[in-house]
């Protein structure tokens, strides 16, 4: 030990960087982190352009048979899966020879909706989101976007699942 | 009474702090465009309506451009500071 560094207080071991510099330092970190920030937010703008480019290939869908004409009667519902076990849809009944499908996932929180027959909508319960029974467009509530519908195709006696319509 | 600071006066590492304050405020305006840039474009890609992620995306990386190019101010005005501070 140097006499210089014996004839210095204690204190000034125990906290040997200055207030000033040690607070300049963690500005020069906190840019750093900030510019970090900022490039992860471009890199997360760039995955939404791959994913919104790969989204406008076009994806055939299998047709998928999910109902006999006349298996409900009008105001009734069927549910159904389409086209994984996982996508649940529900389909209506809205007129003798009319067939509406949708998915039954709400676009806002992902609740299952129902058909109300009494007011002739689409109710999520979850938030009380109201959709239209003909297009799935949002009447009320907090839904931001249109139920996802499910093109219905009758083939004879069969009502076939052709493909998804998004909103 | 002239209560005026002369900045020229001050020390280099407090002028060193008030460069990377003035950046830090820039980089924090610009982090708070790109939140919102981003925010919009992944509601709009979720509404089927991905025409905006080209021009958000542009404007990102120009955002992130001038972040860069701020980071590299700060640090070469903090190697000028501390070359200084290392001479006095």
């Amino acid at each position: 030990m140097t006499p210089e560094e014996a004839s210095r207080p204690l204190w000034q071991d125990e906290f040997s960087v200055h207030s000033a510099d040690e607070r300049y330092v963690t500005r020069r970190q906190f840019t750093k982190f900030l510019v970090l920030t900022s490039l992860a937010m471009f890199v997360g703008q760039v995955w939404i352009l791959v994913k919104s480019w790969f989204a406008r290939q076009p994806e055939a869908l299998p047709h998928q048979v999910v109902a006999r004409k006349g298996e409900i009667e009008v105001g009734e519902v069927k549910l159904f899966t389409y086209p994984t076990a996982q996508d649940h849809c529900i389909m209506v009944r809205t007129a003798p020879d009319v067939y509406v499908a949708y998915s039954q996932k709400c676009t806002h929180l992902s609740c299952a909706v129902y058909y109300s027959k009494e007011s002739n909508r689409l109710l999520c319960p979850c938030h009380n989101g109201f959709f239209s029974v003909d297009d799935g467009s949002v009447l009320a509530g907090p839904p931001p976007r249109s139920l996802p519908k499910v093109l219905i195709a009758v083939r004879g006696d069969e009502l076939v699942a052709t493909g998804i319509r998004e909103a | 009474m002239n209560l005026r600071k002369d900045r020229s006066k001050l020390p280099p590492q407090n002028r060193g702090l008030n460069a990377i304050t003035g950046a830090m405020s820039l980089l924090v305006v610009l982090l708070i465009v790109q939140m919102w840039l981003l925010s919009a474009t992944l509601d709009s890609y979720l509404a089927n309506r991905p025409e905006a992620a080209v021009p958000a995306t542009v404007i990102s990386a120009v955002a992130f451009a001038c972040c860069f190019g701020l980071y590299l101010f700060v640090e070469r005005i903090d190697r000028q500071v501390r070359g200084r501070s290392s001479h006095e």
